[in-house]
């Protein structure tokens, strides 16, 4: 079955475009990918969302953009997109080795948090390294973590992890924080954490039988190197964009974000529409990807007319 | 929970995983985990796909912290694959279907 428009990706980029393409009677399928909900359902409190003056929990305002999606009639599926054909007419879309065709493409894939390449920090994920603070924090009561990074994801999750370690240390290989002026005062104000400045995480030391058991940092000012135990480290040191699937057949930046025309959501391909966190290096924002979540619906309904009627 | 996944406890554990005939597949989950409740639908189907050749079931971490314990869980989710009573292998962090199902394979194979 030709379809009209299949959405790659279930943020609120992609699920804000699931609502409009189905109130336009698109009938759109959407592939919620490795990550339903995307980001923020491994985040806790979403205080910035309009609409939510209390503020809301990430994964519960997930659900809601979902269940107003499906409401309109589109359909979600629990997928993960292995590949793409962006030359042929109708697209091509493959989870695994079942084939999707498509007259339009929305790419909603967002991004994932980066690592630092460590071999010690790939073999040590899951058993004392995190990328999420929510997720694992409860594993470390009364013990000491350190958090990598300078913005307002490393700020959020320091604070969290105050709820269960009892010391908390943030590496910063700056003598600034990145983060909010809101997000850097509560951290230093809670008497849990401390920020070692001009420091660079070098190593992880331990093992998966008895997890992580110390840090090898490094002064970026004196290069002098030192150890220091721990039970736990976690990694807040940004994001990079979910475009492998899309190299060969869309124009991305240096960063590799996809490349979209000013003012909309627009790529090199016409058909394929690329919205939130995949295309922005700049906002991040939930907001703002639903935003563009709804132009590239808009764009896409558009598109759709003008091949109709030509 | 579907019917047949089974709910594993401090208590049950032993005679339930540890001493089970065939091959389980254990969720190591919580409520306030998001990627726990991504995974949670593909644990139910791995449930119904492998009915009598793996028994599968989930430990919510908050009241079973005895096990957590135990097998050093530091993650979740976390998967744990038990075979005649230790771990034959484990995965931690939400995964596509087909990665659990390969070390499932390689399992009762």
């Amino acid at each position: 079955m030709n379809r009209k428009v299949i959405i790659i990706g279930s943020g609120p980029a992609g699920l804000t475009a699931a609502t409009y393409a189905a109130r336009a009677n698109l009938k759109p399928l959407v592939f919620e990918g490795a990550q339903p909900g995307g980001q923020l359902t491994i985040t806790t409190d979403v205080e910035n969302y309009p609409g939510f003056p209390d503020g809301i929990m990430g994964p519960d305002l997930m659900d809601k953009f979902r269940e107003q999606a499906k409401r309109f009639g589109a359909e979600c599926h629990f997928k993960h997109v292995t590949k793409v054909d962006f030359d042929s007419n109708p697209f091509k879309v493959w989870v695994g080795d079942e084939t999707y065709l498509s007259d339009s493409i929305i790419i909603a894939t967002g991004a994932t948090a980066r690592l630092l390449g460590l071999d010690s920090e790939k073999e040590l994920m899951g058993h004392g390294v995190s990328a999420c603070a929510t997720c694992d924090g409860f594993f470390f009561k009364d013990k000491k973590v350190f958090v990598v990074g300078g913005g307002d994801s490393a700020m959020e999750e320091a604070n969290f992890l105050t709820k269960f370690a009892s010391d908390v240390q943030i590496i910063h290989r700056r003598d600034e924080l990145r983060a909010s002026k809101i997000m850097q005062d509560r951290v230093i104000d809670n008497p849990k954490v401390n920020i070692q400045w001009n420091t660079t995480l070098e190593n992880i030391e331990g093992n998966i039988d008895d997890g992580v058991s110390a840090v090898v940092l490094r002064d970026t000012i004196s290069g002098d190197e030192r150890t220091e135990k721990c039970d736990g480290v976690f990694l807040a040191i940004g994001h990079t964009p979910n475009t492998e699937l899309f190299d060969n057949f869309l124009d991305l930046d240096n960063k590799k974000y996809i490349c979209t025309k000013n003012n909309s959501t627009k790529t090199s391909v016409g058909g394929i529409f690329a919205c939130g966190d995949v295309q922005d290096s700049i906002y991040r924002q939930a907001i703002t990807a639903a935003g563009s979540g709804c132009m590239a619906a808009i764009d896409a309904e558009k598109y759709l007319e003008s091949i109709e009627s030509s | 929970m579907a019917d047949n996944v089974v709910e594993f406890t401090d208590d049950n554990f032993d005679t339930e995983v540890l001493k089970s005939e065939v091959p389980v597949l254990v969720d190591f989950w919580a409520e306030w985990c998001g990627p726990c409740k991504m995974i949670s639908p593909i644990v139910e189907e791995i449930a119904g796909d492998y009915n009598g050749k793996v028994k599968v079931g989930k430990v919510n971490v908050d009241f079973n912290q005895q096990i957590a314990m135990t097998y050093g869980i530091r993650g979740i989710p976390a998967l744990l694959v038990f075979n005649s009573g230790t771990v034959a292998n484990q995965i931690v962090g939400a995964v596509p279907k087909n990665h659990i199902t390969e070390i499932l394979d390689e399992v009762i194979k």
